[in-house]
């Protein structure tokens, strides 16, 4: 089995990625192959099984509704790579 | 004894009855992480200054009589747990310069207790690997032979262990990458259950399945750090609120009558004839302690694998969205928003971290979701199914950590589905959501270490380290010392 380079171009595009011409061609493949191999799961019949999201069957967990301080302002953008006075900085939005 | 080859329980012996203090301890071990690492490349980061002064106000705590198990201990962390004011990178270019604002809950616990911090681990990019090759800080190398990779994701974490670097580590483990990297360089590697341990400030990749634990020296030092790190955690919803048992106290109970599942499925023809033997030799060890062998079946196993990469790549595909340059990390130059998220994140993760990103993606993308990832979903019941039926007959399972020793650096970095398949014995135990641990149980020919799994019943932790305690206390295994 192998992917498209088309549908390498698609998913990435999805996944905000810019693969290189190179990258495309490696991913086809190694996807392909991945994708392959998971067919398997095709072999077992999965009708009236419930799906697991997670390991640990669990209702809401809620907690008191009591205020805690915050991380606060200059901590909380202290990582920022662009600000403007209390708000995160990014280039234009609409091009 | 030199004190960088002492375990925590000696160290505390030392430090308790002022033998030793803390900042000696710390400033032995600053000294074997210079004289080794260039051979090993355990640390992404040293924080020397840093441990020096956490030794300080440590040796103020014992002087006042507060010594604690792991006051004063010198211990280190794979990069994925946030430190706050330290940079963590979890392996990856596009955190180079992330500098956390907060502290993960489980380092907090041990930072509580006196712990201190030697420096922040390599480890595979975003925890995506079984061998550590795909570090964007270089490659570990395994102590035992430097040719060797030294398993992953947490391969920083164990070879750090295996090379006396540290008297102990944390490290993550979403599919095996606490046990693997356990085995293969010859140290105890503890994965509690899902729930067991906060994951409040552990960079996420796959959330259903990624979980903290240890890597020691010993049995004793796991009882010792996992006690030190588990509990319920308000700041992480998915902690499971069960009390937590004295792990040191129940170590010493013995196996006599104990009941141990060998499933069909994990000792298949092709396992590497020394996994067998050694796996052939703990059998016999335990038979010998009084323990019973029941032969069990989990029949999904063969599915575990292709279960865990459409789950895990859908997941983190999902948690890795967050990285677009916006808030933290890499940012790329860029004319417009949409162009900022791209090339940072192409610029910023690796190939490995692409590719399952990738994956996850199509996995999710209309059209496949319910095709590959709810499939997935309904086999992942499947096989916590088979977990339940088994544990109704037994109270712990044995199995080989890993189909081989550690593989050569470079071996299967050109194959991703090869290298997927090496985790084929811990996966299924991430999938299920229960606890595993692997323990050092004897060497291949060319002297590799190779690691037995002890798998346990969802939170019965204390019965694995109680297991894994019998045989160490059996079989001196846990005492040899790579030579480097």
């Amino acid at each position: 089995m192998r992917m498209t380079v088309t549908e390498v171009e698609y998913v990435a595009r999805l996944a905000r990625l810019e693969l290189t011409p190179a990258e495309k061609e490696l991913f086809a493949g190694q996807m392909g192959a991945i994708l392959g191999y998971v067919e398997k799961l095709k072999e077992l019949d999965t009708d009236g099984i419930m799906p697991t999201f997670h390991a640990v069957p669990m209702e809401n967990s809620f907690r008191e509704d009591v205020a805690f301080s915050s991380i606060g302002l200059e901590k909380a953008l202290a990582n920022a790579p662009d600000r403007a006075g209390s708000f995160f900085a990014v280039p234009k939005v609409i091009e | 004894m030199s004190i960088f080859d002492m375990t925590i329980h000696e160290l505390h012996a030392a430090l308790k009855g002022k033998h030793i203090s803390s900042l000696e301890a710390t400033s032995a071990m600053l000294a074997r992480i210079e004289a080794v690492e260039p051979h090993v490349g355990s640390f992404i980061m040293v924080t020397a200054e840093q441990a020096l002064a956490a030794a300080k106000e440590a040796d103020l705590l014992i002087a006042q009589g507060k010594c604690d198990l792991l006051t004063g201990i010198p211990l280190a962390l794979k990069d994925i747990f946030l430190t706050e004011g330290i940079r963590t990178t979890c392996g990856s270019r596009i955190l180079h310069n992330f500098i956390p604002p907060y502290n993960a809950t489980s380092w907090a616990k041990l930072r509580d207790q006196g712990a201190v911090l030697l420096g922040k681990l390599n480890q595979d990019e975003f925890a995506m690997g079984s061998s550590n090759e795909s570090s964007a800080y270089g490659t570990t190398r395994n102590p035992w032979d430097t040719t060797y990779i030294p398993g992953g994701s947490s391969g920083g974490s164990a070879a750090a262990v295996a090379a006396r670097q540290a008297l102990a580590t944390l490290g993550t483990d979403t599919g095996g990458s606490i046990r693997q990297p356990a085995s293969h360089c010859g140290c105890v590697g503890l994965k509690p259950t899902y729930g067991r341990v906060s994951r409040y400030g552990v960079i996420a990749y796959a959330s259903s399945l990624d979980q903290v634990g240890p890597l020691t020296r010993d049995v004793a030092d796991c009882a010792a750090m996992l006690g030190g790190i588990a509990g319920h955690d308000p700041k992480d919803s998915t902690s499971v609120d069960t009390p937590v048992p004295d792990y040191y106290a129940t170590l010493s109970q013995g196996v006599k009558g104990l009941r141990i599942g060998l499933p069909k499925e994990y000792f298949i023809d092709g396992l590497d004839p020394d996994v067998q033997k050694t796996m052939d030799a703990a059998i016999d060890t335990y038979r010998r302690l009084g323990a019973e062998f029941v032969d069990i079946s989990l029949p999904h196993t063969d599915y575990a694998v292709a279960t865990y990469y459409l789950i895990a790549t859908a997941e983190a595909s999902s948690n890795l969205a967050r990285y677009d340059g916006v808030r933290f990390g890499h940012r790329a130059e860029a004319g417009g928003l949409l162009e900022m998220y791209t090339k940072s994140r192409s610029e910023g993760f690796g190939s490995e971290v692409k590719r399952r990103i990738m994956l996850g993606t199509y996995a999710l993308s209309s059209g496949y979701y319910d095709a590959y990832y709810v499939k997935a979903q309904k086999v992942r019941t499947l096989i916590m199914n088979d977990f339940s039926a088994a544990f109704a007959n037994v109270d712990v399972m044995l199995t080989p950590v890993a189909p081989t020793p550690a593989f050569k650096i470079g071996e299967k970095i050109d194959d991703p589905l090869q290298m997927y398949l090496s985790d084929i014995f811990t996966i299924p135990v991430n999938l299920a959501g229960t606890c595993a641990m692997s323990i050092p149980a004897g060497f291949s020919a060319v002297g590799l270490p190779i690691g037995l799994q002890l798998i346990g019943k969802p939170f019965d932790e204390e019965t694995i380290l109680r297991a894994g305690f019998a045989f160490e206390q059996a079989t001196a295994w846990h005492t040899r010392k790579a030579t480097i």
